[in-house]
């Protein structure tokens, strides 16, 4: 639109039955707002919204040659897309229209006061046209989404994501940092409330995933940058040396067996050992070993080459570099998990890690595994002995003001299954459960813990204790008084399970500022909204599954991923994304490249830049402005302004309204 | 007190919970003041302090100034910036001889419609005990002398 062009506007107020008119004098309005500058027409109907009603814009805007609109009805927020729609069919761009809220600000609020209304309604629309003649035309612009995901994690919410939008026909990368995809979950014996079995119900997933022809599967691979915006993200990842050879590997293991060296497991949380070569685990997904130099003979002394020299199909590769991998993906779904509070270090009162028999509840239940270090024996790391009293403590670290403010969400519940686990296997043994509250809030959670609660040697002590103690003869102790009895109970349990709370996985915390994505105060990555957009993030096209959110058990995160994995496809198999038209723009002659602009938006869409002169300015990246307006407001000299919603704009209004 | 007087106030709304706060008054057709209407903003954090200083300058009797809750903000943290902004132009408005209480921040929710128009009822009467914004007047002598 050329500037100079004369500002010709039609005003339609709305009678909406007579939910206006019944208190707003209508035709008063239209004889006040005739009398206004630039407006060419002003007209009432019944109902500005029925199809008479938006026609009559259609044609004025044709036949009277309007290039404004204000309609005077009821809320934008009800009626502003069906106004909009008919201002561009009458051949204007749609966001050269205006509207006054003379119902749910006006007749509906002032029923009483008839002419103070009307006044009201008056000065209102007169705001409204002040505003209308600065209005310029607005563009959406449409970004295309490039129809590939990235997943980061290959936990169970990862690769519950990665099949989802793999079987929607999209293509995947699924990295994970660990050799082997499988995730937390893959340690688990069992889950709770139904005691399935663990792997028999992750193993499938994790074979389906490495054999979709949709999804690559990046294993020991971590993200080192990601750069661009939603639709168009530029992804750089590190491929680490396994020292062998994928293609030729075949996963027969026989490196394995002769590899004379071994090293703590990883997977096993150091309970059991691994060899220098190893497999993550078993089952691990893909089934190639790797080399750990730090353990491995040739890397530190140049000798040994055992795996080397039995290798059948000559894969073992001791030249491997690290590799870089960059890749083009429209849409990210962060799942990365959770890590277990480091309460070694933060609770030193429990000992764990201290003492031998303080162990985690997720190190039990690779005692428990068949396939864990002790092949499913459940003993004393101390000394191999069968324990016959344990004590198992919920809520350690978690809802703790000088820990973990929040709840760990399975805590509870696993070690309800935990107690079961060990009078199971050995069925003389006594639990003690010291708890704070039990919270079993999940389908048959409830149902799960009446069951182990009848269990004569499963008992519960409604306590936390202070400090756990060693005596002389290496026997572990502690006093923890019983809220439900007003007692203190000493407890000599033989193996202690701590059931530690949980915080985002080590890796997230880098993720999250390389993405721009904003973290909640516990840690976690912040979801856009807590019930209504729970899977999505500050950052466009970065979606949350699992844990990395916050604490979750496997259902939750189950279906946290699905969700996350259908606005991944509805964005990819919509094809493009559209800016919102209120952007924030930067008129470079003002800007002065002060930068106060900058650290003010959350959503990162300002930089500065230099100039081909040299000048450094603001510069605004629509794919990222959400229009918000806190960097225009900020702006000292004016140079960065809202579109739609400019100082001149807002200020004409604040002119009108008091005028 | 000024009799008759009946103040005239701007009120800045964000899109997402006030503006939607505001619009339940009126669908639940909960009666306050007609003294004030509403300037529609997409974020608290849009509205620079200049416009309540030009709403003021303009004669304006009073300012109410609406957000999401802390916390709720659409654009995660505008509200926060908003906050920072009303503890600064407080203090330019007792350098410029403006009464305090003539500008006001709430943070008003969607379903809080009829804290809306508690609000609204008790800001009037208010600004009505303080009686007239002078300053316009001021600044036009002041003008005048210079
Ligand atoms: S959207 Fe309401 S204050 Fe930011």
């Amino acid at each position: 639109m050329v500037e100079s062009e004369e500002i010709r506007i039609g005003v339609y107020v709305c009678h909406c039955g007579l939910n206006i008119a019944s208190v707003v004098d209508i035709n008063k309005v239209i004889e006040e707002v005739s009398k206004v500058p630039n407006v060419v027409v002003a007209k009432e109907y019944q109902f500005m919204c029925s199809q008479p009603g938006q026609n009559m814009i259609i044609e004025d805007i044709k036949q009277r040659h309007l290039n404004r609109v204000v309609v005077a009805a009821c809320s934008p927020r009800m009626h502003e897309p069906t106004f909009q729609k008919a201002v561009e069919e009458g051949g204007l761009n749609p966001y050269l229209f205006e509207m006054a809220n003379i119902r749910e600000h006006c007749s509906w609020v002032h029923e009483k006061e008839k002419d103070a209304a009307t006044d009201k309604a008056i000065k209102l629309v007169n705001a409204a046209i002040a505003k209308a003649r600065l209005l310029k035309p607005l563009n959406v612009e449409k970004v295309k989404v490039i129809p590939k995901a990235l997943v980061i994690g290959g936990g169970i919410a990862g690769i519950r994501a990665s099949l989802d939008i793999a079987n929607a026909g999209f293509q995947v990368h699924l990295v994970e940092t660990r050799p082997s995809i499988g995730g937390n979950m893959a340690r688990l014996d069992k889950t709770f409330p139904t005691l399935d079995c663990s792997q028999c119900i992750l193993t499938p997933l994790m074979v389906e995933v490495s054999r979709h022809p949709n999804i690559i599967l990046r294993t020991y691979t971590d993200v080192v940058d990601i750069s661009g915006s939603v639709g168009n993200f530029k992804v750089k990842l590190l491929k680490k040396p396994r020292y062998v050879d994928a293609t030729k590997c075949t996963g027969c293991g026989v490196c394995v067996t002769k590899c004379p060296w071994t090293a703590p497991s990883e997977f096993e949380l150091g309970l059991g050992k691994r060899k220098a070569i190893y497999f993550e685990f078993p089952q691990a997904v893909p089934l190639i070993p790797v080399i750990d130099p730090e353990h491995c003979m040739y890397f530190q002394k140049g000798t040994c080459r055992a795996c080397e020299r039995f290798c059948p199909t000559k894969a073992i590769d001791f030249n491997q570099k690290p590799e870089e991998v960059e890749l083009e993906v429209g849409v990210i779904i962060l799942a990365t998990g959770y890590s277990l509070y480091d309460v070694a270090k933060t609770m030193p009162e429990y000992g764990y890690r201290k003492y031998k028999d303080v162990i985690t509840g997720l190190e039990l239940e690779r005692l428990v595994s068949a396939s864990g270090p002790t092949k499913g024996h459940i003993v004393r790391p101390s000394d191999g002995k069968e324990p016959k009293k344990v004590a198992i403590i919920l809520c350690v670290g978690s809802r703790d003001e000088k820990h973990l403010r929040y709840c760990c969400r399975f805590g509870c519940v696993a070690g309800i299954k935990h107690a079961y686990y060990i009078v199971s296997y050995i069925p003389d043994a006594e639990v003690y459960i010291c708890y704070r509250d039990i919270r079993t809030f999940g389908k048959g959670y409830e149902e799960f813990y009446e069951r182990i609660r009848n269990y004569e040697n499963v008992k519960f002590i409604r306590g936390s204790p202070m400090e756990i103690l060693q005596d002389a003869d290496g026997s572990l102790y502690f006093d923890v008084f019983d809220a439900n009895t007003n007692r203190v109970v000493t407890l000599r349990p033989d193996l202690v399970v701590l059931e530690t709370g949980v915080v985002p996985h080590t890796t997230f915390k880098e993720l999250a500022k390389l993405l721009k994505c904003s973290i909640g105060p516990d840690g976690f990555a912040l979801e856009l909204h807590p019930k209504l957009r729970p899977t999505e993030t500050s950052v466009d096209g970065v979606f949350l599954a699992g844990a990395v959110q916050g604490p979750k058990d496997i259902p939750d995160t189950v279906a946290q991923a699905g969700a996350a994995a259908s606005s991944a496809i509805a964005l990819m198999s919509k094809g493009y994304v559209e800016t919102v038209p209120y952007v924030a723009s930067i008129n470079e002659d003002l800007c002065s490249g002060c930068g106060i602009c900058q650290p003010l938006c959350a959503f990162d869409a300002i930089s500065l830049v230099k100039k081909e002169d040299g000048k450094q300015v603001a510069s605004v990246d629509i794919s990222k402005c959400k229009g918000c307006g806190v960097c225009a407001a900020a702006c000292p000299s004016g140079a960065a302004q809202q579109l739609g919603f400019s100082d001149d704009q807002i200020l004409a209004m604040v002119r009108a309204l008091t005028r | 007190m000024v009799e008759n007087f009946e103040p005239n106030i701007v009120v800045f709304a964000c899109n997402w919970c006030s503006y939607a706060g505001i619009d339940l008054a009126g669908t639940s057709r909960v009666q306050y003041p007609h003294n004030l209407k509403v300037i529609r903003v997409m974020c608290s954090g849009r509205i620079n302090p200049v416009y309540i200083l030009e709403a003021l300058a303009n004669g304006a009797d009073g300012v109410l100034v609406t957000g999401c809750h802390p916390g709720d903000c659409h654009y995660i943290s505008g509200n926060y910036k908003t906050r920072k902004r009303m503890l600064l132009l407080d203090k330019l408005l007792e350098q410029f001889g403006i009464e305090k209480g003539r500008v006001r921040l709430e943070w008003i929710s969607a379903p809080e419609g009829e804290r809306f128009a508690n609000i609204a009822k008790e800001f009037v009467e208010q600004i009505k005990k303080l009686g007239p914004n002078r300053i316009a007047e001021k600044l036009k002598e002041e003008v005048e002398v210079v």
